[in-house]
């Protein structure tokens, strides 16, 4: 058995663990530029987390084991979902335990237990978070599996490695019913990560947040766990939607030379997705909650779109 | 004596007859009652877990012919791989309900005596071990009716509630116009079997080997198709489903939602795949269609509910349309000649009656264990149980989880399976099927996605927070023997989601017997740990390495960040400053479930009210805000209210022949005296 498909995934999970904080910190940098105030630079994530890391937890009386088991879980699927998805090479030793069906459920686990836990204390805040975030969940999760079935029809797998390889080595390098599916992806990449226009994520104020509204009573390495995971899963959309629409540069199996150059263009693709996400940011103001049917249902009908367009066209 | 698997299942028959025999002699002592009879089930259940695993794994075909029933028309009894993997169903879940039993049934003790539950309790699981092994029309049917009536009686048992006995009377007419329809199907197929000549075409064996022509075989498919569903519960023939279920005590909830519905599961598949055999691809359109719809409305009505048995009711709808979802597709592969992607479709529907059986006996054991300790349906009133029933709470948790579809639990096997078939779907000819099937699969992921916000609810609701309710009850943690139910109820089930090539492995002849063709969903080095279906490079998941690996990430942060011990404080909730916070102010079901009413509401008959009482002094302070909240089954003013209606107005009219006076009787046999005399002459 070969030795460095192994240090390739522990590469990535090191990577994944490493440069997730880095990537929020220069989507808020450059919302802060691109907002006129100026920023607390790239490593602020860093420093929040080790100041979280090192603070005592404050628990509600009544928390129950399933409260202080979520950052644990949420950390731990986010860690998983990062040793599969290809982000250096597909050369991953365990690739073929999740395709990307699975890849979606291990985000909804980490939801599901986020949002027990949000009604866990007992207050309205944290029901009202639960509540908002498994319906927007329930919207998004049809969408996002349109979007991806598109792209395994093209490519005849729901394996990310070999969906990777097929588009690396296919004879079109564009294909109209991609297209339709990325912007589907992107618009569910906003939803499933609470960006703008969907959620904020610099927000408490009480009537508009969802995300935050689960976490609120969260301090200290529990805390610190919950934000490093919600960094990470911004990281594995990215790298997701890399390597779904976007996977040049990606090296392929044996190719261990490129590792190097495929980490510097993974690099470069990643601060390209942040500087979209923040026009994105910038450009829109928050939905209200009843309006985002129509903002995930235009999700949904792209990524059909995308599907008929792919039976009729190609 | 030679022990085979028939002769295993046989004995439990036998022994669950014996025990509804031995039950008067021993009522006087109503505790040794329970702890007898129900030891009994388990015995009998075990054997029949045994036959049924053996039946399955041996690839055995086995036949006998009891000489009882009317003369000349034997029973035919048969076990195949197909009926052997029902019976493991049924009878693995009698076995964890029959445990759970000894503890849950105790609860009536010098409430009421429970000879009669444990009388018609044995005759149920009977009637479902012998509806499976049945091989001729007449010995199918009368299982059916003992099932049924049994079941009626079981549903009847707290019969002093007046919404108990309307629906089992509900129950009991549904089930009846379903038998109807499945017994004039029956009759299509053996009346073409033995040429309408004489009764022999009435055994499965005849009508396997009858060919039917097309039109003969499209009515009897189209009978047992509405019978079975109506028994199954299928949207638009659910309503009676969610009346019943909850009523019942909550083991025998646990058998009709986990396993009563799977009988309806097992005629579809028999009478399609095994005794018709060849059929058009719209038949198996029918099935996905009915499939998909009873998946999504069984969800979203499941959501509305606020009454815990009720809400696992709807999701039992939701369920069987998932398993429909993956016999439709089968079909349809079937039809095209697809011998692969059938064997893909049959176990993906077949492996999902086992996982439902499970999780959802496990859930509605679960939900009996609150009934039980807190005497509360209602989950506005409940809260905070995780503290007081621990054990009950992490395993209702894992129903919870495994229902929800999430890895790595068994629920999320089945769905993937099926998701797999979906994709392989563009294989087929048809063109208007390829491009509209896979829309099936949004479908289904909005059905996953909706069920994961639902079960958050059921747990969050019942077992986090604080207790909704006024007054607040003692509540006691389950005893032994429920414990013992659910624990291994749980424990199946995480086991059928980290294990599910070997169970595949095993179950995979009956795909081969049906479809022509194996799944073979393991190969290469450690094959047990990867499922495989079609081909290594289509898709794989390893539910095992899901779980390790997650195991290990979470083992790993909790050693490394608990390296400085005692940093964590307890302090009351924060407030917001107000300290006027209480109970009621948390999230209930109803407000949970508020957005997903709003936006799905088009499909429901919602009528919401809100009314300000003011108070006198003040206008804009009122006194107290009363909510008023229904949530109505459209289905039940479009499709049932007519035919009551209708039925009602010619009972009355008919029933204006009965004036009460016997001059007016004598007449009317005088009248029917002469008819007959002048026609039949």
């Amino acid at each position: 058995m070969k030795t460095y498909p192994f240090i390739i995934e522990l590469l990535q999970i090191a990577i994944l663990l490493g440069v997730s904080p880095a990537l929020t910190g220069w989507v808020r940098m450059m919302k802060c530029w691109t907002q006129g105030r100026t920023s607390p630079g790239l490593l602020q994530p860093y420093r929040d987390i080790m100041k979280l890391f090192s603070k005592d937890v404050v628990l509600a009386d009544n928390a129950s084991w399933i409260f202080r088991f979520t950052p644990y879980l949420v950390f731990g699927t986010a860690v998983l979902a990062g040793g599969v998805i290809p982000m250096l090479s597909i050369d991953l030793p365990i690739a073929s335990t999740a395709d990307v069906i699975v890849i979606v459920a291990l985000f909804a686990i980490a939801r599901f237990f986020t949002a027990l836990a949000g009604m866990d204390i007992g207050t309205a805040f944290g029901g009202m978070g639960s509540s908002r975030e498994m319906t927007i969940a329930s919207l998004a999760e049809p969408a996002m599996l349109m979007a991806i079935f598109t792209v395994s029809l093209a490519s005849k797998s729901t394996s990310l490695s070999q969906m990777v390889h097929v588009i690396y080595s296919g004879h079109s390098l564009f294909r109209p019913s991609l297209a339709f599916a990325m912007i589907a992806f992107v618009l569910i990449a906003l939803a499933e990560t609470g960006r703008i226009p969907v959620d904020n994520p610099a927000t408490h104020l009480e009537l508009t947040m969802i995300h935050e509204a689960m976490i609120l009573e969260y301090s200290g390495r529990h805390l610190a766990l919950i934000e490093w995971a919600g960094m990470m899963k911004l990281f594995l959309f990215a790298s997701l939607g890399i390597a779904t629409f976007a996977p040049w540069g990606i090296a392929s199996a044996g190719d261990i030379g490129f590792v190097p150059a495929s980490f510097l263009i993974m690099m470069l693709k990643l601060g390209a997705a942040g500087a979209g996400l923040v026009l994105i940011e910038t450009g829109l103001a928050k939905m209200r909650i009843f309006r985002l049917t129509e903002f995930l249902g235009s999700a949904f009908l792209l990524a059909t779109l995308g599907m008929l367009s792919f039976f009729i066209l190609e | 004596m030679i022990v085979t698997p028939m002769w295993l299942l046989s004995s439990s028959v036998l022994l669950l007859f014996l025990t509804v025999l031995l039950t008067p002699l021993i009522k006087g002592s109503q505790r040794f009652l329970i702890n007898t009879s129900f030891t009994l089930t388990s015995v009998a259940s075990l054997l029949g877990v045994i036959g049924g695993v053996w039946a399955v794994g041996g690839g055995t075909t086995e036949k006998i012919i009891l000489e009882i029933g009317l003369p000349a028309l034997p029973f035919h009894m048969r076990i195949d791989p197909l009926a052997g993997y029902f019976i493991t169903v049924i009878s693995l879940l009698s076995l964890f309900v029959s445990l759970y039993s000894i503890g849950y049934i105790k609860g009536y003790l010098g409430r009421r005596p429970v000879t009669s539950l444990v009388i018609c309790y044995c005759l149920f699981i009977a009637g479902m071990l012998m509806v499976v092994l049945a091989d001729d029309a007449l010995f199918f049917l009368v299982s059916w009716e003992v099932m049924a009536a049994a079941s009626y009686f079981l549903v009847m048992f707290e019969d002093e509630h007046i919404e108990n006995r309307r629906a089992a009377f509900l129950y009991i007419v549904v089930a009846h116009v379903g038998a109807i329809a499945i017994l004039l199907s029956f009759g299509v197929m053996a009346g073409l079997a033995g040429d309408f000549e004489n009764f022999s075409g009435y055994t499965f064996d005849a009508m396997r080997q009858a060919q039917l022509p097309v039109q003969w075989a499209t009515a009897a498919f189209l009978l047992a198709f509405f019978g079975f569903a109506a028994k199954a519960g299928v949207v638009p023939l659910h309503v009676w489903l969610p009346e019943a279920h909850p009523v019942a005590p909550s083991n025998v909830s646990a058998l009709m939602s986990g396993v009563m519905l799977k009988t309806a599961i097992y005629g579809i598949v028999r009478v399609t795949f095994d005794l018709i055999g060849d059929f058009p691809w719209w038949w198996g359109a029918i099935v996905l269609i009915l499939g998909l719809v009873s998946a999504v409305m069984g969800v979203l009505y499941a959501l509305m509910q606020h009454d815990l048995k009720r809400l696992l009711a709807y999701h039992s709808v939701e369920n069987i349309g998932i398993i429909l979802i993956g016999i439709g597709l089968s079909m349809i592969f079937t039809s095209y000649h697809m011998p692969l992607l059938a064997a893909l479709g049959l176990i993906a529907g077949l492996y999902h009656t086992l996982n439902h059986a499970m999780f959802k006996g496990l859930l509605f054991m679960g939900a009996g264990a609150v009934l039980h300790a807190t005497h509360e349906r209602n989950m506005e009133e409940m809260g905070g149980l995780i503290h007081r029933m621990p054990w009950t709470a992490a395993l209702f948790l894992i129903g919870c989880v495994s229902i929800s579809a999430l890895p790595p639990f068994n629920g999320f096997v089945s769905e993937w399976l099926t998701f797999q078939a979906f994709l392989l779907s563009p294989a087929l000819p048809n063109q208007l099927l390829k491009l509209l099937v896979p829309l099936g699969a949004a479908l289904l992921a909005l059905t996953g996605a909706l069920a994961a916000a639902c079960f958050v609810k059921a747990f969050g609701v019942t077992f986090l927070g604080h207790w909704r309710g006024h007054h607040t009850p003692r509540v006691r943690e389950a005893d032994f023997p429920m414990r013992l139910g659910m624990v291994l109820a749980a424990a199946t089930c995480f086991l059928l989601g980290v294990l599910p090539t070997v169970v595949i492995d095993w179950m995979d002849i009956i795909s081969e017997q049906l479809t022509g063709s194996k799944l073979r969903v393991s190969t290469g080095a450690y094959s047990w740990m990867w499922l495989t279906p079609i081909a290594p490079e289509r898709a794989s998941y390893s539910g095992t390495i899901v779980f390790l690996g997650i195991l290990f990430v979470v083992v790993a942060a909790y050693l490394v960040l608990h390296v400085k011990p005692g940093a964590i404080h307890r302090a009351p909730i924060w407030d917001c400053g107000f300290e006027k916070i209480n109970q009621r102010m948390q999230y209930n079901a109803t407000s949970f479930s508020m957005p997903i009413r709003r936006i799905f509401g088009f499909l429901f008959n919602i009528k919401e009210q809100v009314k300000l009482i003011p108070r006198a002094a003040h206008p804009f302070f009122p006194k107290k805000i009363n909510y008023y909240l229904r949530v109505r089954d459209r289905f039940w003013g479009w499709l049932y209210k007519p035919v009551v209606e209708v039925s009602f107005y010619l009972s009355r009219r008919v029933g204006r022949l009965q004036q009460g006076r016997i001059q007016a009787y004598l007449i009317y046999s005088f009248i029917t005296i002469i008819v007959l005399l002048v026609f039949s002459r």
